[in-house]
């Protein structure tokens, strides 16, 4: 297969000339690989932002009282860092960036259903993120309700509300459209032979996630709209005052925050399967388990939203149901991390960086998993509401969850995005590192909250110094692994092309084309006659 | 229909934007339950308020506005099997009154606001500002609602008129209807909202 890749080499679609040069060959591209740098580019550069907020919040935590800011920019800076990391990086994820590159290549196809739409919704993730910024630099200063925005404080605040929420809803528009988008082209856009079990479980965990931003967003955008009204129009929908209902906020809040998890973790889920496969050198253990479980995850997840609440004034039932649809998730959760063990039985392991990546992933998710069983079930759920406890439950499951497995995907994928490899050795000790680090600074806010340690304050009872202080160091070992994770990416170097096309042994179609691709990704539509992973002579 | 038909430049798959267009209607449709949500739980809270506040609300103009659109959907439906058809001069004319009719909606409601808002009634007004909670929230929902869904008529508008233009210059025609149906698609649920808030505001006692 290596051997016929040689002979001739289409134009890749970095050097692609169209009829555009310069920066507008790639902000005016339809192409879906470009449109994925793009989106890859801008999560980055929103990442780091947010990275350099926390590292200013953890540092004022370094110890009891005022250290470098004083309370109200405290407020800020949490509101901020978690609006950037949330609607900026995470919840465009996985599915913006790797999705857009990968959902055709995967299954066989030239770009997305419409192209012209792809670049749409990257332009109005900018307009969003542009409209976020403004927000927080103009006005009465950045707004301070955290990201969630719960009324009647987002009502009552002097500072800049509107703008936030009013950018969060043209984030939430592109996400929508960027589902449908990747839900007609898998409809429509597979090559010939492959079924819908035929597809990689990547392209399954996309799937699932983009039926919850299509069905999820839209609620939440409307609650946005509605909160724009109450504090420009001043009708009330939220301001007991005037006869709304705080509580309804939440509910609908929640109702698409909640799945906004599964937004974020089910891609993730889907690379990990991949990389998981890949190194094992083995067929996937349980292929419609795991491709169903991606559903399940992405059905159950809708669900289970009154679980934010418990605190919040819901009836004894509610909370139950709540409770018990919340365990639910659990399962099809355990079932792709059991799978994934089973994969690797027997397995002829290649230990690649990639796959160390995806081996912190399960570590650090099954930590977050398991404390997310504590927040769930009402009785101990109480004691830890509003604590540290759930800053660092989500940052598990969302940083060491989502994050890495966007990390492992970026390495996993590296060399077919750019036709590079990086050093290995210091990506491995960058992982370990930052595995070090991120532990460090996230297990220590586990018992600082079980011992009752508030969130969201930028003070704190001298008793709880000692482990602060562990903490805001390994936040410090956290960001300098990363920057050397990003500097190794950065100085990648190009391989010959028999090295480049298929560094792991991927069965997938990726694998199967140049690096980095060609335009049309295919010069002919293949035809599949296989199942997904088969191991095939070379 | 061919399954997974590849062209190789341009791509044109009627059913996938179709599909698309049914998508996005969902999406639409789920924007406008939120508010159907908060509508419910507030009528439940405060009854008798919105029971009283709906009857201030003119039955007879929303009445007209429902026959109005029911009419521009039938026009945009038969402008659709017009260019089936063939009939590009036919598809014209019914555009152009689908149109002129979302125009005569807007003019309807610009009055019907007016009086509203001439009897001091409008969120934020010191006068509702006085009244109940459930007024206030009656009135608010009202203006929300009924605003978001003329922006939309204003969106349906446009769209229509794209389309109007690609007909006319041929890019529309009888072997590439979708644009149109997906145009007519989307003015259907323009007026199927309308429908459900024509009841929600100006009908229940």
């Amino acid at each position: 297969m290596t051997g016929t890749s040689t002979s001739h080499r289409l134009p890749s679609y970095l050097d692609y000339q169209g009829k555009y040069t310069g920066i507008r060959a790639w902000i005016l591209s339809t192409d879906h690989k470009r449109i994925a740098l793009l989106y890859l580019y801008s999560q980055i550069f929103f990442f780091l932002a947010g990275l350099v907020m926390g590292l200013f919040m953890k540092l004022e935590l370094i110890a009891p009282g005022e250290q470098i800011m004083g309370p109200q920019t405290y407020n800020a800076l949490f509101t901020v860092h978690g609006l950037t990391m949330i609607f900026l990086f995470i919840i465009p994820g996985l599915a913006a960036s790797f999705g857009n590159f990968m959902i055709p290549i995967m299954i066989g196809a030239k770009d997305v259903a419409f192209p012209k739409l792809n670049l749409f919704s990257w332009y109005l993730f900018i307009a969003g993120a542009v409209i976020i910024l403004i927000g927080v630099f103009s006005g009465d200063g950045p707004p301070d309700t955290g990201w969630t925005f719960y009324a009647p404080y987002s009502l009552k605040t002097n500072t800049n509300v509107v703008l936030s929420v009013f950018g969060a809803f043209v984030l939430g528009f592109s996400s929508i459209l960027t589902g449908l988008n990747f839900i007609v082209t898998i409809h429509r856009m597979r090559a010939p032979g492959m079924g819908f079990f035929r597809m990689p479980l990547f392209i399954w965990s996309l799937y699932g996630t983009a039926w919850i931003q299509l069905l999820a967003t839209p609620v939440v955008g409307i609650t946005f709209l509605m909160v724009v009204a109450d504090r420009m129009l001043d009708i009330g929908f939220f301001d007991p005052a005037k006869g709304g209902d705080p509580v309804l906020y939440q509910h609908l809040f929640w109702i698409y925050s909640h799945p906004a998890v599964y937004i974020m973790i089910l891609p993730a889920m889907g690379a990990i399967t991949e990389i998981i496969v890949t190194f094992s050198r083995r067929t996937v253990f349980g292929y419609k388990a795991i491709a169903m479980s991606s559903l399940a995850i992405a059905f159950v997840g809708y669900l289970v939203w009154g679980h934010h609440m418990f605190t919040s004034g819901m009836s004894e039932t509610a909370r139950l149901v709540f409770s018990f649809l919340t365990f639910l998730v659990a399962i099809p959760s355990a079932i792709k991390v059991f799978n994934w063990t089973a994969t690797l039985y027997k397995g002829s392991i290649s230990l690649e960086p990639p796959f160390w990546w995806a081996m912190a992933f399960i570590f650090i998710f099954m930590i977050g998993g398991f404390t997310g069983l504590i927040l769930g079930s009402v009785s101990t759920d109480v004691h830890v509401h509003d604590t540290v406890f759930v800053v660092a439950h989500f940052h598990y499951i969302v940083f060491g969850g989502a994050g890495i497995a966007f990390f492992a995907a970026l390495h996993y994928w590296y060399p077919k995005m750019f036709g590079k490899m990086y050093n290995k050795k210091i990506a491995n000790w960058s992982l370990i590192g930052l595995f070090v680090g991120f532990n460090a600074t996230y297990m220590p806010m586990f018992f600082l909250g079980y011992m009752g340690m508030p969130r969201r304050y930028y003070d704190y009872l001298p008793q709880f110094a000692d482990l602060n202080l562990l903490s805001t160091i390994g936040s410090w070992i956290m960001a300098t692994s990363l920057l050397a994770v990003i500097v190794n990416l950065l100085r990648a170097k190009k391989l010959s092309h028999e090295e480049m096309d298929d560094p792991w042994g991927g069965r997938t179609l990726e694998w199967k084309i140049e690096s980095p691709p060609s335009l049309e990704n295919f010069e002919e539509i293949p035809v599949v006659n296989h199942e997904p992973y088969e191991l095939i002579e070379k | 229909m061919e399954q997974n038909h590849v062209a190789h430049t341009e791509h044109f798959d009627p059913v996938a934007s179709k599909i698309g267009m049914w998508l996005f209607i969902f999406t639409e449709i789920l924007l406008f339950g939120g508010l159907f949500i908060v509508y419910s739980v507030y009528r439940y809270n405060h009854g008798v308020e919105f029971h009283l506040a709906a009857q201030e609300l003119d039955v007879t103009i929303g009445l007209i506005n429902t026959i109005i659109l029911l009419i521009s959907s039938m026009t945009v439906a038969m402008s659709i099997t017009a260019l089936q058809l063939g009939n590009k001069k036919l598809t014209l004319i019914l555009l152009t009154l689908t149109i002129l009719l979302a125009l005569i909606f807007l003019v309807n409601k610009y009055f019907e606001w007016g009086a509203k808002i001439h009897h001091d009634i409008y969120p934020g007004s010191e006068f509702l500002l006085s009244l109940s909670k459930g007024d206030m929230l009656f009135f608010g929902l009202y203006f929300f609602m009924t605003g978001l869904h003329a922006i939309h008529i204003i969106a349906g508008v446009a769209i229509l008129g794209v389309v109007y233009v690609k007909v006319k210059n041929g890019s529309v025609n009888q072997d590439r209807v979708s644009l149109l149906e997906n145009g007519g698609l989307y003015w259907h649920l323009v007026d199927l909202i309308w429908i459900f808030l024509f009841p929600l505001f100006y009908l229940i006692h």
